[in-house]
């Protein structure tokens, strides 16, 4: 079998960077893109979000990457080709692409909306996609996505500050829509202020919610309350303050991807409340049962979101003027914003200005 | 000066009321029953007198007995699985009357005003009174079914419907009502879904019998593979599943909608998890006492939910008795004598019953 490298199996010359092996190292990368076919929308990529996933994914932290690996899944550009059954885009639209750029089409998450249950789904990186090739990320200076997967992106709505919501945004919007967290008025808190915690405290305000953040670290209470309009704050590490606000949530969004105890998030919340993970930490942790059944509590996970809730998340962020809060770097800085990253040190995602800084090796 | 007036004040069980009674007792954490006399309380206007037919025997009550949980304080007299006849009402009851037929379960008492009472779920009430071991409004320590008499108050009283019988009914009051209330308010009641019951004893045969009843295909999840002839040929479980067989439970990965989790044991949760389908739900209606280990990970991955469930309120449980009636759902039980009360406890224990023992008190306990 001719096995072709990834400068050579496509016929389109692109470039990027990407990851060689699990040290996480980006450089520079040469590959190349298929052509656009007759559902496909052809881009060039503005600007492309850093996810923590991407990290996760170029140090092989979850077991499952494979080298070289293009990250990016918060992607934003502009079209430069359509295929000629696509009705949706026109060339110079604005486009994103998030976490997902394919799947199966016939599942029952398919058929719902789901796309991101399906047992199939392609992700945008780091997976095989129907014609046998592995994705490349946004972490490259253009892309092809089949039409299904691409989301219009709003005309006032920032291109660097939206990209994050590609991922970010709806990891946070479908399961507050999903689990009833949407309603105005309910108490929400808010575990962990990094990309996901600092978009869920945006979205819940918009829902019209009363948001606590719930951190580990007092040093990010003025942020929490002055700058992304959290109406208290409670550091978890302190007792007093998490028994004086026992039973008092509705519904807590836990954007923590470290291992940490769940009871005493449980204990926050009222009878029949919520514990929703979207952290996903892998190791496991300890559940007492009691408390969820003398509550009629419960725990739940949700991961990503469908592409129609994608759309209708881009679009609600674009009426009520959510962002992420962003540095925007140039691709050379990648590596060492991937340190500060994994150290928790931006406020709150870090961009990449492809457009202007990602140029042929 | 206060200490020894209170101790003058303080009456023994014997005395406290004024209606003497007669029941069986564990005084310490060996957890085992023998004769006490003790009394109850004066029926208010409010109240309902029942001479006790039969009670039920719940887990429960075993680790009640033992102080498994730690809050027990002795003599207790369990049973929360209570049928009986009316033998007196309060001016103010006008549900009942002398000769009903009626049920008290696993509580008697609540605040009345708060969020839950509100919304006819006194079981989650943080001011719930429990039929036995807890302090009445009175101050009196509750005691429960294992005994002749019973008085309660009558919003707590439950009417038990003619065509079910008071024996096999009994256990209703609160497996029944802990299996009916989980399945009702997670929605696990969609006709044609596929339904997990993990665990099958008292709580776990039930499940299976409402499972049925909602028109669910029924798979029985169990460490046993004894039960399985039981499951299916008895109970009219679609299948069995052995949890410690891997690779039986590799091939059903992601074929249920909803598992309902009977199992007080320490167990991993995990594998349940990978059970389930997309959307699925675990129920967990057991009472380990000691913390579960869970992968929040394999939560996100197919946007499952863990939810507790506890017993349900008062109405809700006089709609699943209706419920029972109708479908001729009762449990399977086993009818002892007061006096064999600690053999079967230890029975229990080791999960030797089929699925319930229930006390015949009426024909059984006398002084």
């Amino acid at each position: 079998m001719d096995v072709k490298s990834p400068e050579e199996e496509h016929p389109v010359k692109t470039f990027g960077w990407a990851a060689r092996d699990s040290s996480g190292v980006l450089s520079p990368f040469k590959f190349s893109r298929r052509a656009t076919g007759d559902d496909d929308v052809r881009f060039k990529v503005l600007y492309c979000g850093i996810c923590h996933t991407d990290l996760h994914f170029i140090k092989n932290e979850w077991g499952f990457s494979t080298y070289p690996l293009v990250p990016g899944h918060e992607i934003v550009g502009v079209v430069t080709e359509v295929g000629c059954k696509v009705a949706k885009f026109k060339v110079g639209d604005k486009v994103g692409v998030g976490c997902l750029v394919g799947s199966c089409g016939s599942c029952e998450g398919c058929s719902e909306d789901l796309e991101n249950y399906c047992p199939k789904m392609i992700l945008t990186y780091a997976t095989t996609y129907h014609d046998g090739t592995t994705t490349y990320g946004g972490y490259s200076n253009e892309m092809v996505v089949s039409e299904h997967f691409a989301i219009r992106f709003p005309e006032n709505l920032p291109l660097d500050g939206g990209a994050p919501l590609l991922c970010a945004g709806v990891t946070v919007y479908s399961p507050m829509k999903y689990y009833g967290l949407n309603k105005p008025g309910l108490h929400l808190g808010v575990v962990g202020l990094g990309g996901l915690g600092h978009v869920a405290v945006k979205f819940a305000k918009a829902f019209g919610a009363k948001v606590t953040v719930i951190s580990t670290s007092a040093s990010k209470k003025d942020e929490a309350i002055n700058h992304l309009g959290a109406d208290s704050f409670l550091v978890s590490r302190d007792p007093d303050q998490m028994q004086a606000a026992a039973g008092t949530m509705h519904g807590i969004l836990d954007t923590v991807s470290a291992a940490h105890p769940i009871m005493p998030l449980i204990n926050l919340l009222k009878f029949h409340g919520k514990l929703i993970t979207i952290g996903a930490p892998e190791k496991p942790t300890e559940l007492q049962v009691f408390p969820l059944i003398m509550g009629r509590k419960m725990v739940a996970g949700s991961s990503i979101g469908g592409m129609k809730e994608t759309q209708e998340m881009i679009d609600f962020a674009a009426k009520h003027n959510i962002t992420a809060d962003i540095e925007v770097i140039p691709v050379d800085y990648v590596n060492t914003a991937m340190e500060r990253l994994q150290k928790g040190d931006v406020r709150y995602r870090f961009v990449i200005d492809i457009g202007k800084s990602l140029t042929a090796a | 000066e206060r200490e020894r007036e209170r101790e003058r004040m303080a009456k023994s069980p014997e005395e406290e009321h004024p209606h003497k009674a007669f029941g069986w007792a564990a005084r310490d954490t060996s957890g085992i029953l023998s004769p006490f006399n003790f009394s109850r309380r004066e029926n208010g206007d409010d109240d309902v007198t029942l001479k006790v037919l039969y009670c039920g025997v719940c887990h429960s009550d075993l680790h009640f007995l033992r102080n498994d949980w730690g809050f027990t304080k002795y003599p207790v007299v369990p049973g929360h699985e209570i049928v009986g006849v009316v033998t007196k009402i309060g001016e103010n009851v006008k549900k009942f009357k002398v000769g009903d037929r009626v049920g008290v379960g696993v509580i008697v008492g609540s605040c009345k005003t708060c969020e839950a009472c509100q919304q006819d779920l006194e079981s989650y009430c943080t001011k719930r009174i429990f039929t036995y071991g807890s302090t009445y409004h009175d101050g009196t320590t509750t005691y429960g079914g294992y005994s002749d008499v019973v008085v309660a108050d009558q919003r707590y009283v439950l009417r038990f419907p003619d065509n079910l019988p008071s024996d096999s009914g009994a256990p209703l009051l609160c497996a029944g009502i802990t299996v009916y209330s989980a399945m009702k308010y997670y929605g696990m009641t969609e006709p044609g879904k596929h339904l997990g019951v993990v665990g099958l004893g008292g709580l776990g045969h039930v499940a299976v019998k409402f499972g049925k009843a909602f028109g669910l295909k029924v798979i029985v999840i169990s460490t046993s593979p004894k039960k399985e002839a039981e499951a299916i040929g008895k109970l009219g479980a679609h299948s069995f599943l052995v949890s410690t067989d891997p690779e039986k439970m590799k091939a059903a990965q992601g074929t249920m909608d909803y598992i309902i989790d009977t199992v007080a044991a320490v167990h991993p949760l995990t594998p349940l998890l990978g059970l389930i389908k997309m959307n699925g739900k675990l129920i967990s209606v057991g009472l380990p006492d000691k913390p579960l280990e869970l992968s929040m990970f394999s939560l996100c991955i197919g946007r499952k939910l863990i939810g507790g469930s506890d017993f349900g309120g008062i109405k809700e449980t006089q709609e699943m008795l209706d419920f029972c009636a109708k479908h001729n759902i009762t449990s399977d039980i086993e009818l002892i004598r007061m006096d064999c009360i600690n053999t079967a406890m230890e029975r229990l224990a080791k999960s030797d019953v089929r699925y319930r023992f229930v006390i015949d008190v009426a024909n059984s306990l006398s002084q």
